[in-house]
Formats: structure tokens, C-alpha cells, sequence
């Protein structure tokens, strides 16, 4: 009569960042309703953060996934430090996307410093909200705790 | 995860965001970390409560700054609505506080309702715990703010501030009943926005508490005026939430408020074990007597759990 099954609950949590000196953040805000709607758990920074900030913030909440949109042009500098700190912490389990004005050239240097995937302009919402979920599902499966 | 114990106890921030997630997804894990980490009963649990966009986060955000420059740990756990509807939730409280983020005194955790009315889980309440016993001395509680419901933060703090603005007179009352009866502090904040009506909502509050329709024991309700954006009236309110601490440890209540906050655990917790597993539980589509099916429910969960 009674089946018993564990539940699990599965709250995916992701943390929404504009990284550096640029205010425009109407894109950051469409994308972190988007993952909200979709189910996701989102934390939302705020503008002008530092690699140091956003760092301190995915470890405190401890998220599964890191966003982060650059629109100023100062995404090579920017997220170098932001990966070269998440190694520091330890944190280099939790992946991070990059969104926002990149310049094509530009993409294997990002791709080499271990960013998993960037998303430029025009890239849709369902695409964004699949290889966010791809991601923190294996990041939950492979976690060390 | 003793590593993480071990280094969550010297002040390792990532380790402490670790231990919070095992406490939200894991209630046995939860149990075997509070009982690992060292009792403290000196910390002071601050609930922060009050109508929406009425500053709540940036008035907590200036506590912080004032209690940090003091030499105090602070730590916050930001409790946010989850949508009905999706199950998802934007945790926007820390947007306000974020300047403190890179602080080795703060630490902000946010949670997500999860769809629990009153917004208090055992998940929120446990990590209020672990700050305590990790050494922080003070752990603020923001809620969502929401009327009636939000009376439940009141059994887990020690000081509770509600936060409205000026120009609600109508909605005070209606609101009397709920969050409005039990501040130890209320605030007015945006009194720069309108300095008269922030008067009236003064005189209103004075009004109520002095004919004894606000405020509960022998502690007498005090009313701060702050402009939470230009840091007007905080160090007011700091000396009022001390002197808050000093009564409560000088009548007991800070010893009663601590063995209350205990039973609201556990007792969240039953109820947490109890309802997870109900959900992963096949129910009868007919029933003989619905009160003996569900004792059967509850004996399988039981035994369920004896495992």
C-alpha cells in the first residue's frame, strides 16, 4: 500500500553578478527572473562588484552556480581575478558562466581560465536556463559534502 | 565534513557556507553539526521585521557597519519569499548589505521560504544556532515582512525591530493585530522623505503604546526615528537595542527567550521529518475511517524513521 521513496529536495542556487564598472544591468536582471522563474534559488549582487565581493558572496551562500555579465569591456582583467580567487578559497568546484559584450577573439583565453560557458548577445533565455541547470546538477552530483 | 567543523570554528567563511548547506538539505547532518560545535548562549538574536520597502535591508546593513566598527561578529540570515508558482525565490536582501560582503566580522547567509507560511524553517532557525555556537555575538533575522504571519520571528529573537514609514496611518491599524503588537523596538524610517507625517506615525505609535494597546511584559516599547539612507538615527537605535539586551538579562527573559528558541527546533524539526517523508509516501485513494489511515501513516513514517 505505502511506497516509500527518499525525497530529495533539489534547490539549485545561483548567484547573479555585475562584475566591475559598468551599470547596466538590465540585462543581469531579465536573465536572474528567467532562472527565478524557471525554479532556480537567485541571488542578486547588485552593480559595480569586485572579483573580491562576489567571491565572498557565492561562498557565504554557498551557490551552485555563478553568473556574471561584463559590459564594460574589462572582462579579461575582471575574471581572471575572479577565478584565480576561487581557487584561492577553495571554491573552484562551483562553476561560472559569463555573460554579456564579448568580443569573439577573446573567447579562448576566457574558456582557458576555466569559465564554462559565455553567453553573447542574443542567446536565448531557454539556452541560458538549460546550461545553468546542466550545470549546478553536476556540481550537486560531484560535490565533496 | 568534520574538516569543514574544524576550520568553521577558526572563522573559514567557505566552510561555514558549506555547513549552513548540509543544514538545509540534510536534518540528521544538522543534528550532528550543532552537536559538534562548542554551546554558547551569549549571543544576541536580532529579528528584523516590518512592511515591504520599508528598508528593512538598508537599516541592517548600517547595524551592521555600526556593530562591526564596535569589534562585534555579526552574522545575517535574510529570509526571502520562494514564488508560489515556480518554486524558485530572488533573494534580494543582500543587494543592500552587500558593501559588508568582503568583512571577515559579517557573514550574510540568504534562504528561500520554501513555501513554509511564516517563512521561519527549521533550516533558518538552525543556522541562527550555528552562529551562536560559531562565536558570532550578533545574529540578525530578517524576515519577509508580511503581516500576521511574521509574529512567528518573535520566538526565536532575543530583540525584535519592526521597521514602517511614515504615512500609513490606517495601515498601522490594520496591521495592530499582527507584526504591529510585538516590537520591543519600532522604527520609523524614510523620516526624511516627510518629517510631518513621520510626526503623526510617531504620535500614533506613542499614543498606542502608552494606552497599552502596543507591547507585551514589563519592557515598554521604545520609537526610533531613522533615515536609514543617510545613517540618521542609527546610533540611537544601537543604544536602544542594548539597553534592550540589558533588561532582558537583567529580569531572565534572555535565559527564557534561549529554552523557548530550543523547542521551536525541535519541534520544527518533527515537523520537517514528518512532512518530507509524507511526501515520498503513497496515500489511499479511499478511505474506510480517514482517522485510521492517517495513524497508519503516521506508524509507517515511524517506523520509517526507527531505520
Amino acid at each position: 500500500m505505502f511506497g516509500m521513496t527518499t525525497t530529495v529536495t533539489k534547490r539549485y542556487k545561483v548567484l547573479v553578478a555585475k562584475l566591475g564598472l559598468d551599470g547596466h544591468d538590465r540585462g543581469a536582471k531579465v536573465v536572474a527572473r528567467a532562472l527565478k522563474d524557471a525554479g532556480f534559488e537567485v541571488i542578486y549582487t547588485g552593480i559595480r562588484q569586485t572579483p573580491e565581493q562576489v567571491v565572498e558572496a557565492a561562498i557565504q551562500e554557498d551557490v551552485d552556480v555563478i553568473g556574471v555579465s561584463i559590459l564594460s569591456g574589462a572582462h579579461m582583467t575582471l575574471m581572471a581575478r575572479l577565478m584565480e580567487l576561487l581557487k584561492e578559497y577553495g571554491a573552484d568546484d562551483i562553476p561560472v558562466f559569463l555573460g554579456g559584450t564579448i568580443p569573439i577573439p577573446d573567447l579562448p583565453k576566457l574558456y582557458e581560465m576555466g569559465i564554462r560557458d559565455i553567453f553573447l548577445p542574443g542567446t536565448s533565455l531557454n539556452t541560458i536556463i538549460e546550461k545553468v541547470f546542466e550545470a549546478a546538477k553536476e556540481r550537486r552530483s560531484k560535490s565533496r559534502y | 565534513m568534520d574538516k569543514y567543523i574544524e576550520k568553521a570554528l577558526k572563522g573559514d567563511r567557505l566552510a561555514i557556507g558549506r555547513l549552513l548547506t548540509y543544514i538545509e538539505r540534510d536534518p540528521r547532518r544538522a543534528g550532528e553539526i550543532l552537536k559538534s560545535l562548542p554551546r554558547n548562549d551569549d549571543y544576541h538574536v536580532i529579528g528584523v521585521t516590518g512592511i515591504t520597502g520599508s528598508g528593512k535591508s538598508t537599516l541592517l546593513s548600517q547595524l551592521l557597519t555600526s556593530y562591526s566598527n564596535k569589534g562585534l561578529r555579526c552574522a545575517v540570515v535574510a529570509i526571502d519569499p520562494s514564488s508560489s508558482f515556480s518554486r524558485g525565490a530572488l533573494l534580494g536582501d543582500r543587494i543592500r548589505m552587500q558593501m559588508h560582503a568582503t568583512n571577515p566580522n559579517i557573514f550574510i547567509r540568504s534562504v528561500a521560504t520554501r513555501g513554509l507560511k511564516g517563512g521561519l524553517s527549521f533550516a533558518g532557525v538552525a543556522m541562527v544556532d550555528v552562529f551562536g555556537r560559531l562565536g558570532y555575538d550578533k545574529v540578525f533575522v530578517e524576515s519577509i515582512g508580511v503581516g500576521q504571519a511574521d509574529v512567528d520571528i518573535m520566538g526565536i529573537a532575543d530583540t525584535i525591530l519592526v521597521v514602517t514609514v511614515p504615512g500609513l496611518g490606517d495601515d498601522i491599524q490594520a496591521l495592530k493585530a499582527g507584526v504591529m503588537e510585538i516590537g520591543d523596538i519600532y522604527i520609523i524610517n524614510k523620516v526624511d522623505k516627510d518629517p510631518g507625517e513621520a510626526s503623526k506615525t510617531f504620535e500614533y505609535l506613542k499614543f498606542a503604546i502608552e494606552s497599552g494597546e502596543l507591547g507585551h511584559n514589563t519592557w515598554v516599547p521604545k520609537i526610533v526615528k531613522t533615515s536609514a539612507v543617510l545613517g540618521k538615527g542609527v546610533d540611537e537605535l544601537v543604544n536602544i537595542i542594548d539597553e534592550h539586551l540589558e533588561y532582558l538579562r537583567e529580569t531572565g527573559k534572555y535565559g527564557e527567550k534561549r529554552s523557548l528558541r530550543s523547542r521551536i527546533l525541535v519541534r520544527l524539526l518533527a515537523e520537517k521529518i514528518v512532512s518530507d517523508r509524507m511526501d515520498g509516501l503513497e496515500l489511499p485513494s479511499e478511505y474506510d475511517d480517514v482517522y485510521i489511515e492517517a495513524k497508519k501513516l503516521l506508524k509507517k513514517i515511524l517506523e520509517d524513521i526507527d531505520e
